[in-house]
């Protein structure tokens, strides 16, 4: 069997050297169209795991490899005048220049013709199989691009890769503001004497800065000036080195074995990138190169038998891409987090430090603590002095565990339940297991406990089982229950076009065949099969508000500590919001300005009415086409902050039911922390929390203030 | 957990009397359910009608569609289908539905493939009303593994069934399924099947068993092979796979047979009465 490798990198060497070793009867050639010793950038780094895996596919050249390293076990963060280091975090550098040099000699020690300067097209070639690592501008995929699919994602940072000689002993980060913004710098040690450099900013800064028509001297001397404090002396040193936005590349196949012409397997760059913030695209295409020469020894394929070959490239495609696929989500969640850095400048160092470890998802409160503990003291001991708590506390409680000033109301700790009404309740009265499961939350030693949806009226219900605060006898079975202790809050809701369905154990938005009742909506838009609703008019625009007060005034006679005002979930004040559900002309419809109109004195009459602190459940993105974004919810909560608004809970889709649902939970942490950072509105958060280390990551890196615990009674 | 079985209706060859042989077996087995496949293509066995007979020859055991391809199916008729095996069986139907993985499956029919999603959104809905005329509908499950599919099966379902894999691959699903039911607002927690292929006996009958996997996944093109790794072939294997979805949190695991002997359904039930 014929092997051609396209591109001589780190990946494409590699798998070249593991297949012709594993099978020397492979005939295995690599076509590199640079000369010999012509690199780009300046280290790598792996982790240790990805160094175990090394040793295993070819102890020689990761013994080569690790006599070269250099290894650090910090994180340093210098953020504003503190220096933070985060211990137990244990990488190794290597100069990308040495490490191509040395597989390169062992591609030659084992047998594999290395061409340099040699530039050849796939389609021409007579091989039995083509490894495509010709980088992320791979023309062998894109001569077959209708299969591989490649699409490519632009960052919206800036970012520049220099050299410098300052000695670090750290894989360090570095935040530093001027008059322009802010700069943030990734620079980490590779070969004793030098370490890579890479400076990041904004497309805003950047421009600010003029670097835009900077040559790379300009680039070099700006730079130098701004990490002068930093750099102590050093000179930043540069490679061809320009600003560019990093490019996330996916592509929908890595392999294409069609009958008739030669076989194609991408590789490295060429298959997929991920943001260098939480690791190299160097690590990523050596593991695919392990993996692929692996499933070649699996499947016997180096015989000849193009069928076993062609099962080898399937599990190798099997295996890799699910696993890059998870790492590329990760480094999306840390790019996006320095694509946004400017918003965490508010945090103290200790928060800022935590949310930074934390920011792909990867690593959590509990990983963290056993990595460094001192440091996830000090962020106990900040969280906890932030909420009242003493800055030298010899001890302090988890984020999680830290009361919580909801408006003047104290909650004991940030956990949050709300268990989901099942419809037992009797003309709105709250009764059967609803009741049961309202009384077991009360008791379970929740910071707060929140209801399911309560009406503020009988037509206001989604379904005749649902709750209400609009009568005696429903003032008074929350009141007993309420008695007996525990902090409670009431969503106040008024159904709107989702009114008058079926219960939702049977499935969500199914209308009632009969003893239905009219709805009403912003605009006479149905929501799926539900009736198509009335618009609100000046009668029952008047109507809504004094069902909203009466009831605000009822959840205080009922002894409820906190009224949320629901304005999400595609419910009356949800479809005031959103373009997709609001086509008024009249002042309550329109821009952002007009749909908020409403919702918003909705919120001022319950504030006026309920005598503690009041919050709203909002949209923060519909997750829809013509829909809501982040920006509108910006505008809605810093009208709402405005009004005293003591908490938002951050909800995302059910706008209308043609949304697209993002279940990861990072989706709704990432708008969270958007909204809570850049409103000063504390967030409340829930979805697919299930652990209370969960809540500490969240809590401690500042993406919510408040969380609902999945919980099973 | 429960454990079901699956009857061979898929495997080409199969007699329609060993399945109904097959049914009666299973009935008065630790099983708690059986199970049917739906493909389209001539040497496959229809699940409904197949569901109707075994109802008829059955009295305990819980019948299940592990799924039907619901756009495939004009959704009256349908209704009428599920609600004839569930007035025969007294209520033991469980209909599985989802897109389907087969564009083929698609074409043997004359049927667009685009925009199946939303007509099986259309589909859950007509059946949901047309079962509550019944005493007992049905139970709904959906299929599928794009966050689509499991915010339909939250919207409309009962429950998600998962489309196979080790205890891991499971598990997350079916985490994003719970997700998805909460953020729905559904009480309760959803209901999770799941399923597996397995073959018990020499190696000609493993290799049988594979030949058919092969040959069912074929669409799939190369990872056909991998797929077919994942047959359970021992009983070790099949004690562990059970307890690993145990914990991972199934609610009932349906185990589908690659071979069409009467024997595999023996060979299985001995394996989970000890």
């Amino acid at each position: 069997m014929r092997i051609a490798t396209i591109g001589g990198g780190p990946g494409g060497l590699y798998a070249s050297l593991l297949l012709k070793r594993s099978s020397p009867e492979l005939e295995v050639v690599v076509f590199e169209r640079n000369p010999r010793g012509a690199t780009y950038g300046w280290g790598v780094v792996f982790s240790d795991r990805t160094l175990t895996s090394f040793r295993e596919a070819d102890y020689k050249s990761y013994v080569d490899i690790t006599d070269h390293f250099v290894i650090w076990d910090a994180i340093d963060i210098r953020y504003k005048d503190s220096l933070v280091r985060a211990g137990g975090q244990v990488f190794s550098g290597i100069s990308r220049r040495k490490l191509l040099d040395i597989l390169t000699n062992r591609c030659t020690e084992v047998g594999v013709d290395v061409r340099f300067e040699t530039e050849v097209v796939a389609e021409n070639l007579d091989h039995d199989l083509v490894i495509a690592a010709d980088g992320i501008y791979s023309a062998t995929r894109e001569a077959r691009a209708e299969v591989f699919k490649p699409r490519v994602r632009e960052g919206r940072a800036r970012y520049i890769w220099f050299g410098t000689t300052l000695p670090l002993d750290s894989f360090t980060f570095i935040f530093h503001a001027n008059d322009d913004g802010l700069f943030q710098v990734h620079a980490y040690p590779f070969d004793g004497t030098t370490s890579t450099f890479i400076v990041e900013c904004s497309e805003e800064t950047w421009r600010n800065a003029g670097l835009h028509e900077a040559s790379e001297a300009e680039s070099i001397a700006y730079c130098e000036t701004l990490f002068a404090g930093d750099l102590r002396g050093s000179a930043l040193m540069s490679n061809q080195s320009k600003w560019i936005s990093f490019p996330t590349l996916k592509t929908k196949t890595w392999i294409d074995t069609p009958p008739g012409l030669v076989p194609i397997a991408l590789l490295g760059d060429s298959a997929h990138t991920a943001h260098f913030s939480i690791g190299s695209g160097t690590k990523l295409a050596m593991e695919d190169a392990i993996s692929l020469a692996k499933a070649f020894e699996e499947r016997d394929a180096a015989g000849g038998d193009p069928e076993a070959a062609r099962t080898a490239l399937a599990d190798y495609q099997m295996e890799r891409k699910p696993i890059v696929e998870r790492f590329q989500e990760a480094a999306q969640q840390s790019q996006s987090y320095f694509e946004s850095t400017s918003r965490y400048q508010e945090l103290e160092p200790e928060q800022f430090v935590f949310h930074l470890l934390t920011r792909s998802g990867r690593i959590d409160y509990g990983n963290l603590r056993q990595r460094d503990p001192f440091l996830i003291q000090d962020v106990d001991r900040k969280f906890a002095a932030g909420s009242g708590g003493s800055a030298r506390a010899v001890v302090a409680p988890p984020p999680a565990l830290v009361a919580f000033d909801l408006g003047g109301v104290r909650l004991d700790n940030r956990v949050v339940l709300s268990p989901v009404a099942a419809g037992s309740s009797l003309d709105g009265v709250i009764a059967g297991s609803d009741r049961e499961m309202l009384a077991s939350a009360l008791g379970a030693s929740a910071g707060l406990v929140l209801t399911d949806e309560v009406a503020v009226s009988a037509r206001g219900r989604i379904s005749p089982g649902d709750a209400g605060l609009y009568d005696d006898a429903q003032v008074e079975s929350f009141k007993v229950l309420l008695d007996r202790g525990g902090r409670a809050g009431v969503r106040l809701n008024h159904a709107g076009a989702r009114g008058a369905t079926k219960p939702r154990s049977t499935g969500l938005d199914r209308p009632l065949d009969s003893d239905s009742w009219p709805l009403l909506a912003a605009s006479p838009i149905a929501y799926g099969r539900n009736a198509t609703p009335v618009a609100l008019d000046d009668r029952t625009r008047a109507e809504i508000l004094e069902d909203f007060a009466t009831a605000a005034r009822n959840a205080g006679r009922a002894g409820f500590d906190a009224v949320l005002v629901e304005m999400a979930r595609g419910y009356l004040l949800g479809g005031f919001l959103s373009p997709l559900t609001n086509s008024r002309t009249d002042e309550l419809g329109g821009d952002i300005e007009g749909r908020m109109r409403f919702p918003l004195e909705v919120f001022a009459v319950v504030r006026a009415e309920f005598g503690g602190p009041v919050g709203a459940s909002i949209c923060a993105d519909d997750w829809q086409r013509g829909g809501t974004r982040v920006n509108d919810a910006l505008a809605l909560v810093a009208e709402l902050r405005e009004q005293g608004c003591a908490l938002v809970e951050i909800t995302a889709g059910f706008t209308t039911p043609r949304f697209t649902p993002h279940l990861d939970s990072y989706y709704l942490t990432v708008l969270s922390e958007q909204v809570r950072n850049e409103s000063g509105v504390p967030a409340l958060i829930g979805g697919a929390i299930t652990t209370v280390d969960r809540i500490n990551t969240l809590l401690g890196g500042a993406r919510a203030d408040l969380c609902i615990l999945r919980w099973d009674p | 957990m429960h454990v079901g079985i699956g009857l061979p209706n898929s495997v080409p060859g199969t007699d329609a009397r060993l399945l109904l042989d097959w049914a009666r077996r299973a009935e008065g087995s630790p099983f708690a359910s059986l199970g049917v496949v739906d493909r389209m293509r001539h040497d496959s066995h229809e699940p409904m009608s197949l569901l109707a007979a075994v109802a008829a020859t059955t009295t305990r055991i819980d019948l299940v569609t592990m799924v039907v391809i619901g756009p495939l199916r004009r959704t009256p008729i349908f209704v009428r289908e599920a609600a004839t095996i569930q007035g025969i069986s007294r209520g033991r139907l469980t209909l599985g539905l989802a897109v389907g993985a087969r564009p083929d499956d698609y074409d043997a029919l004359g049927e667009r493939h685009e925009g199946r999603g939303h007509r099986l959104d259309e589909q859950l809905a007509d059946l949901r009303d047309g079962f509550e005329e019944l005493e007992r509908g049905p139970h709904l499950l959906v299929g599928g593994g794009s966050d689509i599919s499991l915010m339909r099966a939250a919207r409309y379902a009962d429950g998600y069934v998962h489309g196979g894999g080790p205890p891991r691959s499971f598990q997350r699903a079916a985490d994003r399924a719970t997700t998805a039911w909460i953020e729905a607002g559904r009480p309760g927690k959803p209901k999770l099947w799941a399923q597996a292929y397995f073959a018990l006996g020499d190696d000609a009958t493993i290799e049988r068993g594979r030949s058919y996997m092969r040959d069912y996944y074929a669409f799939t093109g190369p990872f056909a092979a991998k797929i077919t790794e994942g047959l359970l072939t021992t009983p070790q294997s099949i004690a562990q796979f059970v307890r690993g979805y145990a914990e991972a949190g199934c609610d009932h695991l349906v185990l589908l047979p690659a071979v069409a002997e009467l024997e595999q359904h023996d060979r299985l039930a001995t394996v989970m009465s000890s």
